[in-house]
């Protein structure tokens, strides 16, 4: 078409935007700066876990009991042990540099190494959460969709209330009530407790897993499902989305594509902070359904003064924090057009 | 008689269509009565809350939510859009009746690559096949002068310029090859030359497709190019429709008529007028004739009932029982002499190589002018030209400049705050957005008051009784005293912002498009307020604005800006009359005129 020819050559046509070549390396650079700052935020609570443990006061006192002035010999022994001769800071290094050679140390009240003391709890608690957080993603999408359908009508209105009241309850009181009505005074459908043979796993029994995962996932999905649809209401009310509905674009796809899409940054970001509020908050769930895992199992640490154990189970949840944390950055970011060229130009 | 007569191809008919507010028996729009040929461009024209976009959309069977069509019937080829079941609706949408946006920017969505949103409804559909898809959407392209590779296809939506995204919307409505399109102030935002191509681009389409066209906007200007017929729309009806000559020679409502007054012209100043008071919104609009309460005709009969749309000339159709009683039309009136450019000047402000940078990017190379006493200079450029740039660094709101600026012989320091107290109150600022300059807090007394305040000029009674007085100079009463900005309308607000500045007694004015944001009825009643406070109280001002045709009837001198450089400088009229530049020219050129 000669006009477009001749619009073309207009010569207060903008021109575009550069576009760089560099774009790979500025990735590069872009996830190295970030990997460097997810390790000096553990190396930060390296050193508070470091200091409130120590803070806990002498655990071969705590540990020995009335044992600790009759028994002098045993009191060396765990003070060799300890090291608790050298400084503090010198005994930091040395935990520290066998934590970066993957050396939990050894554990003071058993004599076992950490390592092996606490793997198995560690994949329990891992698939516990892992089992929540795929029930409770899509559920809470699903809920939030519903809402938004409804939006302001009876049914959201409804739907928002309970996820409000569901908000407000503590978990451990989601807990005893699914307690109570599948397992003790309503049905009598699922285990209690856990019970696990010393070599199995506690979903060797699927019922066992029940109870604990409906209580995260229930304790959890409303936070998620409220952000969602407020993010997804913002963007419904946006021009692209009345475009793409004059357009002609059925509504499902609307929703899914244009709608959704847009969306899921912000539902992302609260998915990241609830699975990492999880590997912390799995302490009282564990505790309530004695599940084996890694929450019991601090509770119970702290109990015995078993610093080791308490230090490397602190790391462990403060590892899920932040690279739980990271890869929701890098998915943000990765689905944010703006975000992301922005990187790359 | 053929078979394309009796059945045309394309073009749609609306009859008697009328939106309402969900749950209330409050109209948006009413007797909506309209006929779009086939290959014909009709301008739909209002002012913000008159519905027109209301009615762009119900061409679509579609209304924002919290409204509904509540009657009428939208014909294409002898087919009723608003009867149909909605997935035959959907199927007319795009393919049949495409509609482009506003706003492209944000109309595109952010997180789909254009090329995959121009094919997008095809695809659905099943229509073509990926390749021939493909194909299509390079033409498209193509035909609207964008680049057609892979590499264009796989941008964002924010990875283009205005100008580009609004002509990528064209591009998406035109791929399915519809008959019908509704464009929905599909240039508001963008600089004159950009409008000029996207429109061209448009009118071009539409001729070699023989697409009809509803064009919605409120810039009479624009329209005056490109459409064959125009609607004028007020309160939720129509109420003059014609063919675009006769409405522009013999507008025969009082209201097309006063819009005409108040919109500035390219080849000769004019005194601006406004209309008094506002459009009223759905649910508050006055019974009978919607226009009777600011209508400078209105008899007792205007009052009793709606007037018929009825016609004064052929295909001509107007809204008003008296449109033969109030005598003909002149598009000249108002016109006044240009400003005289041998005036004497008596220089209060001056700015000398002023460079300003935004970090270590500089942004206003080496700008020198000055402003006399009572005199208005126009600072003119597109976006990016540095214009307000240059207004912020005199007004103190940007300090990274070098040059220097001197104010009635004292040089002004960079900042604001390094500024005495007394050149701060004498020079005082006026932002483009009342929306986003006034706080939302205060009460207008409190807002008009602060400056007076702030610098010694009056407090509690006598302070408030200027307050009244002030507000009365911008024409606004003292039950406005109480009110919080919210309930203020656009030109209201920015009246209390000029208010605001007024207070602290200032010698000069900076105005950095304070008209922009609001209808052409308002900026014509706000121009002539300026123009008042010049004359009388021998204010100075700085205006900075895009638009070359307010210039003319609101400055004396100008300076043409681009990409941060004085391109042309002088009086109004030398410049306009006489450019020397390419680039004022062209300016010039693409700007919309009426006149």
């Amino acid at each position: 078409m000669t006009d477009a020819a001749t619009l073309l050559s207009d010569p207060l046509e903008e021109v575009a935007p550069p576009r760089g070549q560099h774009g790979a390396a500025a990735w590069v650079v872009w996830l190295a700066r970030r990997v460097g700052l997810a390790l000096l935020t553990l190396w930060l609570v390296s050193i508070l876990v470091f200091l409130a443990t120590a803070a806990l006061g002498d655990p071969v006192r705590a540990i020995l009991g009335r044992d600790y002035n009759a028994n002098p010999g045993r009191v060396a022994e765990l003070e060799a042990v300890l090291n608790s001769d050298a400084s503090l800071v010198s005994r930091y290094f040395d935990w520290l540099g066998g934590l970066l050679q993957g050396d939990l140390g050894t554990s003071l009240a058993s004599g076992q190494p950490v390592s092996e003391l606490i793997s198995s709890s560690v994949v329990n608690s891992a698939v516990l959460v892992f089992l929540a957080a795929v029930l409770m993603i899509p559920l809470s999408f699903a809920i939030a969709m519903i809402s938004v359908h409804y939006r302001r009508r009876r049914p959201d209105t409804v739907i928002q209330t309970i996820l409000l009241a569901m908000a407000g309850l503590p978990e451990f009181v989601i807990g005893v009530l699914l307690l109570a009505l599948f397992s003790t005074t309503v049905f009598h459908i699922f285990p209690a407790v856990t019970i696990t043979s010393p070599t199995g796993h506690p979903w060797d029994n699927w019922k066992v897993m029940v109870l604990p995962t409906l209580t995260l996932v229930l304790w959890v999905s409303p936070y998620v499902s409220r952000i969602v649809r407020a993010s997804l209401l913002e963007v419904i009310d946006s021009e692209y989305v009345e475009l793409a509905r004059l357009k002609g674009i059925p509504e499902n796809v609307v929703m899914r594509k244009h709608a959704l899409l847009n969306a899921i940054v912000p539902g992302i970001q609260v998915i990241a902070l609830q699975l990492a509020f999880l590997a912390g908050g799995v302490v009282v769930v564990e505790t309530l359904f004695a599940y084996p895992g890694i929450g019991l199992q601090l509770v119970d640490a702290v109990r015995n003064h078993d610093v080791q154990v308490v230090q490397a189970l602190s790391m462990i949840i403060a590892s899920v924090y932040v690279v739980v944390n990271l890869i929701a950055d890098i998915l943000s970011i990765l689905l944010t057009p703006r975000a992301r060229t922005a990187i790359s130009s | 008689m053929t078979v394309t007569e009796s059945s045309p191809k394309g073009g749609l008919v609306v009859s008697d269509l009328g939106v309402d507010l969900t749950g209330k028996d409050i109209d948006v729009v009413d007797d909506i009565d309209l006929v779009l040929k086939p290959g014909e461009v009709v301008g739909l024209v209002g002012e913000s809350g008159s519905g027109k976009t209301t009615v762009g959309t119900s061409l679509l069977n579609y209304s924002r939510a919290g409204a509904f069509i509540s009657s009428g019937k939208v014909l294409l080829e002898g087919r009723d859009v608003l009867g149909m079941e909605w997935q035959e609706v959907r199927k007319i949408r795009g393919e049949e009746i495409a509609y482009v946006p506003q706003d492209p920017a944000s109309a595109l969505n952010p997180a789909i690559r254009i090329g995959k949103q121009i094919v997008e409804l095809l695809q659905l559909r099943n229509i073509g096949t990926s390749e021939s898809r493909l194909q299509g959407a390079r033409d498209g392209l193509a035909e609207v002068g964008l680049p057609s590779d892979d590499e264009f296809l796989s941008r964002y939506a924010h990875q283009l310029s205005g100008g580009q995204v609004q002509r990528v919307a064209l591009a998406m409505a035109f791929l399915p090859k519809p008959k019908v399109l509704v464009l929905d102030e599909p240039t508001t935002g963008l600089d004159v030359t950009t409008q000029a191509m996207v429109l061209e681009t448009m009118a071009e389409l539409c001729r070699t497709h023989g697409v009809s066209a509803l064009y919605v906007t409120h810039d009479l200007a624009v329209v005056a190019n490109i459409a064959d017929r125009v609607a004028v729309m007020y309160a939720g009806q129509i109420v003059e429709l014609g063919p675009r000559d006769a409405m522009f020679r013999n507008p025969a409502h009082p209201y097309t008529r006063a819009l005409l007054d108040s919109i500035p012209h390219l080849s000769q100043a004019r005194a601006l007028t406004g209309i008094p008071g506002r459009t009223p919104a759905p649910g508050a609009r006055p019974s009978g004739c919607r226009f009777h309460d600011r209508c400078a005709f209105v008899v007792d009969a205007c009052k009793e009932s709606v007037p018929e749309l009825r016609p004064v000339a052929a295909e001509h159709d107007v809204r008003c029982i008296r449109a033969e009683e109030i005598g003909t039309w002149d598009i000249s009136r108002g016109t006044v002499p240009d400003a005289d450019p041998d005036r004497p000047r008596e220089v209060i402000l001056s700015v000398d190589h002023l460079n300003v940078f935004y970090g270590s990017k500089q942004v206003v190379y080496d700008v020198s002018f000055d402003l006399a006493k009572a005199e208005v200079v126009a600072l003119v450029g597109e976006s990016g030209s540095g214009k307000t740039t240059i207004s912020r660094s005199v007004g103190g709101l940007h300090k990274d400049w070098t040059g220097t600026i001197t104010f009635d012989g004292d040089e002004l320091s960079k900042s604001a705050r390094q500024r005495d107290a007394v050149n701060r109150k004498r020079l005082q600022y006026i932002f483009q957005n009342p929306y986003l300059s006034l706080n939302p807090r205060l009460t207008i007394e409190q807002i008009v008051k602060r400056p007076m305040e702030l610098f010694g000029i009056a407090k509690g009674k006598e302070a408030t009784d200027r307050v009244v007085d002030l507000l009365d100079q911008v024409a606004l009463g003292p039950r406005m005293l109480k009110y919080q900005a919210s309930r203020l309308s656009g030109g209201e607000r920015q009246r209390v912002a000029i208010a605001r500045a007024l207070a602290a007694e200032p010698d000069v004015l900076i105005c950095d498009e304070i008209t922009s944001a609001l209808d052409v009825s308002v900026q014509g009643s706000i121009v002539a307020l300026l123009e008042g406070l010049r004359q009388q109280r021998g204010i100075s001002m700085l205006f900075v604005t895009h638009n070359l045709a307010l210039v003319r009837s609101i400055a004396a001198r100008v300076e043409i800006l681009q990409a941060g450089k004085v391109v042309e400088a002088g009086s109004v009229v030398t410049v306009m009359e006489t450019p020397r530049e390419e680039y004022t020219r062209n300016l010039l050129s693409k700007s919309p005129r009426i006149d």
